[in-house]
This record gives C-alpha cells, structure tokens and sequence, in this order.
C-alpha cells in the first residue's frame, strides 16, 4: 500500500520516466498499471487492428473449407481457420482491456471496422478464387505473419506477449498445413501446378506489402518508431521482409516456381535481398478499404452482424454490444 | 466379413448425417452471431466432420470404396442422411449475402445431437465391434456439443419475445422434418436384429420423452406429431439443396479424384 501511495504522488513526468525505466528494464507492463496515453492508444491500435485482421483473415480461407478436396483436408482447414478466430478472439480480449479505462467495449471495435475507420492487413483485402490460394494464404501469409509477430513476443506489454506466445505456437502448425497442400500441389498434374503458380502470382505484391511500406515516406514510420521506443516491437518493416526472403525465397525457388520479380536476388555485398518494391499507392488504397475484395469482405460482416443483432440482444438486453 | 447390407445402409447413415450437418455447420464460420460462437461452433463442425471421416473409413474398410469418393463423388440419392439435415442455412449462400438464421442453426443442431447421443448409447453396446469403438470416441466430444446447443436452446426460447417468436418458428420447422431423422430406413428391423443399433421405435420414444422433459422445463408448448413432409433420406429422397452441397463439396476433388491432394 505504501509504494502504491507513493507512487499515486509522483508528477506524470516522474511517473513517465518510472515507466520507461521499466521497460528498459525488460519488465512487462499489465493492464492495470500506469502506463502513457500514446503507449495506450498504440497499443489498442496494434492490437485491434491485428484481432479484427486475424477475424477478417477467416473470410477468404472460410470460402475454401467447404470446397477443400479430401477429408483430410477438410479437417485440417477446419482446424486451422478455428484458430485464426481463436486468435481474433484473444486479442480482442487484450484490445477491450486497454480501451476499458476509455469507456470503449467490442461494440466501438466492430463500428470502427464498419466505418473503416479500423483497418484490417492488406492481404485479407484480396481475391482467394482457387484451392491454390488456400495453400499459399496458409503457407506464405501464415509464414509472413509468424516473422512479423515473433519480433513482438518479447513485447512490452504482458498480455499482448503471451498471447503471441501462444498465436505464435498455433501459426507454426498453419505454415506447415499450407506447405503440405503446397507440396501436394508442386508434385502433382500440370495443372496443379499450374494452380500454384497463377496463386502465387496472384500474391507476391500483397506478401510485400504484409510488411509495410520501407522508407519513411511512404508510411506512418513515427508509428513504428514508437513501437519501438516502447518496445512493442524490435524490428523495423524492412528488416522483417528481408527475413522473409531469407526463409521462403529459396524454398519457392526449390519447388521449381518462378517468382513473379525478375529482379528478386540476393546481393552478396550489401547481404540484402534486391527485389522490386510495390506500388506503395496502391497499398494505401487496399488498406483504406478500396482493395479487389474489401468491400464484400466487410459486407459479409456487416450482414451477419444486423442478421443476429435479435440474438445479441436476446443474450444481453441491456448491452449492446458482446 | 462378407457385405452386409444392413450395416453398410446403417453406416452410411451415420457419416452423411455428421457429413451434411459439419458443412452447413462450416458455412456459417465468420458469420456467428458473436467471436465467441464463432470459435465455439467451427471446432462442434471440425468434431461433426471427423466422426463422418470415421465412418467412412469404417465403410472403406468394408470394401465400400476410398472414403473421399465416398463422401465426394456419390450422386445425391445415394445419400443416406436424413432431409433436415442437408437444409440450407437460409437464403443466400455463404459467400454472398447469406440471411442465415442462428434460430434455425441452434433448434437443428439441438434437435439433432440429443438425437446422436441416444444414438451413441446405443453403439456402445454395437455387435459391430469397430462401430462400438467409434461411438466411444464420438461420445466424449458429443457431451461438449450437447451442453452448447443446449445452453442456446434454452436461454433464446427464454428470452426476448422476438427470439421466443424466431425460435418457435425453427421448432415448427425442425419439428415437421425431424421424422425423417429418427428413420432408420427401409432396413431398421434387421439392424435392430443384429444387434447393430438399438430398434427405431426405442430411440424414437427416447427423443421424444427427453423434449417433453426439456419442453416442460422451459415452460413452451409441446408440438405434437412429428414430421417427414420432405421424403426420407434414408431411402435417397433429397432435396435440391443437397445437391448444391455436394457440388461446393466436391467442387475441387472431382476436378481430379485420381491425384494427392
């Protein structure tokens, strides 16, 4: 009790500097302790948009579960796609508890989704018109995922650092998932190949993007900045693509598929990957809501969501949203 | 063992009941009426199409064929399950603006895991010694299911008076086809004879005795008779719905059945 109302004493300035001390420290922060508005507010941004987009990233994978060939498969994208909204729901749970102190529940969550307002990843605004794109979305979306939510597991703030422990653990069985249907794909007819080939095509710029625009003037880079000051995150868009590259460009290459860059390669004496940069244009446009598929992705939601407002209300009738 | 026909008819029975329901089941994923639900019902889907995969190993092993052309490239009135259960989740389809009706979702799947878990008591005691392991199996994982559609059941048809309104309208529905559910088929007798399953009759009255308790508990009316107004599924009388199943289903599988997938 007594550090309690010592601390209750301090100035915002002393009680800032007490929280930075901390974190430099390499101790975690929890939802009940003092912490900054911007740590807050970047925290609820990272968080919410990463639940909404695992949520949102069940949409195009949810159009093949049905169509997936054998049984074996059947069950396996079952698993997988429960997974995703298992993750969408814990860190909806770790974006409430943040917003709480602010008066804001799940209800503000899927407004801002609805007004646009919240984003969701660039890649879950795309088209997944073949069994093919199934398989790159868990092989290489899963994978790029993994790289960039590794970098977080030693987040500063507790709760968001476990959950991706645990995110993190589950998004190794998908990328192995998807390089089973890959494998089955690059083995097989012409036209399995072929399946592969167009989705991965189809892909490459949305895999770029994942990521996040490199150079400073083609992004919120102040946001990132400050993840990494308050060690939200350890490492920077392009230094994430570059272990991207690492890790896949030579698997696609072994399986004999061609990657839709001419110039991908890496170079020996910078020991970085050369590759062509998307247009970061268009990328603005895909997240702001203007991608091949947005508009019906988000439709989906909002129809299922005024289609079941009776049972929302039915659960709660005094809350509006759960 | 040489080809019985009671069995076989019984087992086909089993998978494409669980078969049928997981799909429609799966095509509501991402469109529950919560997360929660969302995470819920995808993993009772992902259980509901294992044990369907279980039985069609179950026939594959009886010299039926591959499993996957079984449960992919059958045409429908080779489909044993029953009519209800093949039903579209509502107007639209799970891609474009489906009009889903969670009512429909939760009286069906009620309707139809009380029904599986008599089912299962009895293919415990299967003289069919593979089917008796099965329904061990299946019976842990259908416990989880039971309490989940029971718990929805029970706080809507408690509830508002626009889900009470909704909820009936899905009971009457459910109600008019559960008949076809409770068939065993034109070969109920001899399964029953052999010790396979437990007679219709028994199961039926099971059911039934089990809905008054539950109907009386929530304080709603009983709904009398039971239906079968559409055919009966076990003897391959479908609707136009299963039709469209089957063809989502195997719409990647036939492009080529003699491949890995």
């Amino acid at each position: 009790m007594t550090i309690e109302t010592s601390f209750d004493q301090l100035t915002e300035e002393e009680k800032y500097e007490h929280f930075l001390a901390r974190i430099d420290a390499g101790e975690k922060i929890e939802p009940n302790d003092w912490m900054p508005d911007d740590y807050r507010q970047s925290l609820i941004r990272l968080i919410s948009m990463h639940g909404i987009s695992e949520i949102m990233g069940a949409l195009p994978e949810k159009e093949w579960v049905p169509k997936a060939p054998t049984l074996h498969r059947k069950l396996a994208i079952m698993a997988k796609v429960q997974d995703e909204m298992g993750h969408g729901q814990l860190l909806l749970r770790v974006a409430e508890d943040l917003m709480e102190p602010l008066d804001m529940n799940r209800e503000d969550i899927m407004q801002n989704l609805f007004s646009g307002k919240l984003k969701f990843h660039n890649v879950f605004h795309m088209k997944a018109p073949t069994w093919g794109d199934a398989g790159i979305i868990a092989w290489l979306v899963d994978g790029a995922a993994i790289i960039s939510q590794s970098m977080m597991l030693n987040s500063s703030y507790g709760p968001y650092a476990r959950a991706l422990k645990r995110i993190c653990a589950e998004e190794v069985f998908h990328a192995q998932h998807g390089e089973s249907i890959i494998m089955a794909l690059a083995e097989g007819t012409p036209e399995q190949r072929e399946l592969l080939q167009d989705a991965l095509n189809r892909w490459w710029t949305a895999l770029l993007m994942f990521f996040g625009p490199k150079s400073k003037e083609n992004a919120s880079t102040s946001h990132v900045d400050k993840n990494m000051r308050y060690k939200i995150r350890e490492k920077t868009n392009e230094e994430l693509r570059q272990e991207f590259f690492t890790k896949y460009v030579p698997r696609i290459w072994s399986l004999g598929l061609t990657i839709p860059d001419e110039t991908i390669h890496f170079d020996e004496e910078q020991g970085l990957w050369v590759y062509q940069d998307p247009d970061w244009n268009e990328f603005k446009e895909i997240v702001t809501g203007n991608g091949p598929q947005s508009k019906e992705r988000l439709e989906l939601r909002k129809t299922s969501y005024e289609n079941n407002r009776w049972v929302r209300e039915a659960l709660n009738p005094a809350a509006k949203a759960i | 063992m040489a080809q019985d026909k009671a069995l076989v008819e019984l087992l086909y029975t089993l998978a494409d009941d669980d078969f049928i329901l997981a799909y429609r089941g799966s095509e509501w994923l991402g469109l529950a009426p919560h997360i929660e639900e969302d995470v819920a019902y995808s993993s009772i889907n992902q259980d509901m199409m294992g044990h369907a995969a279980k039985y069609y190993h179950l026939l594959e092993e009886l010299g039926e064929g591959d499993a996957d052309e079984l449960s992919h490239l059958r045409s429908p009135e080779k489909f044993r399950n029953a009519v209800l259960l093949e039903e579209k989740n509502g107007e639209g389809t799970y891609l474009e603006q489906p009009q889903y009706d969670w009512a429909f979702a939760v009286v069906r799947n009620y309707f139809y895991s009380i029904h599986k878990k008599f089912r299962m008591d009895s293919l415990r005691q299967s003289s069919y010694e593979p089917l008796s392991d099965t329904a061990k199996k299946v019976s842990i994982e259908l416990q989880y299911h039971l309490m989940h559609w029971e718990t929805w059941f029970k706080q809507l048809m408690t509830s508002t008076d626009e889900a009470k309104r909704r909820m009936t309208a899905a009971v009457e529905r459910c109600w008019n086809e559960m008949g076809g559910v409770l068939s065993l088929g034109p070969m109920a007798e001899e399964m029953a004879e052999k010790g396979y399953i437990a007679s219709e009759e028994t199961m039926r009255t099971k059911w039934l005795d089990h809905m008054k308790k539950t109907f009386e508990q929530i304080g709603a009316d009983f709904p009398g008779e039971l239906g079968m107004t559409k055919g009966n599924g076990r003897q391959g009388e479908h609707t136009e719905d299963l039709t469209q199943a089957l063809e989502t289903l195997s719409e990647v599988y036939e492009t080529n059945p003699k491949v890995a997938w």
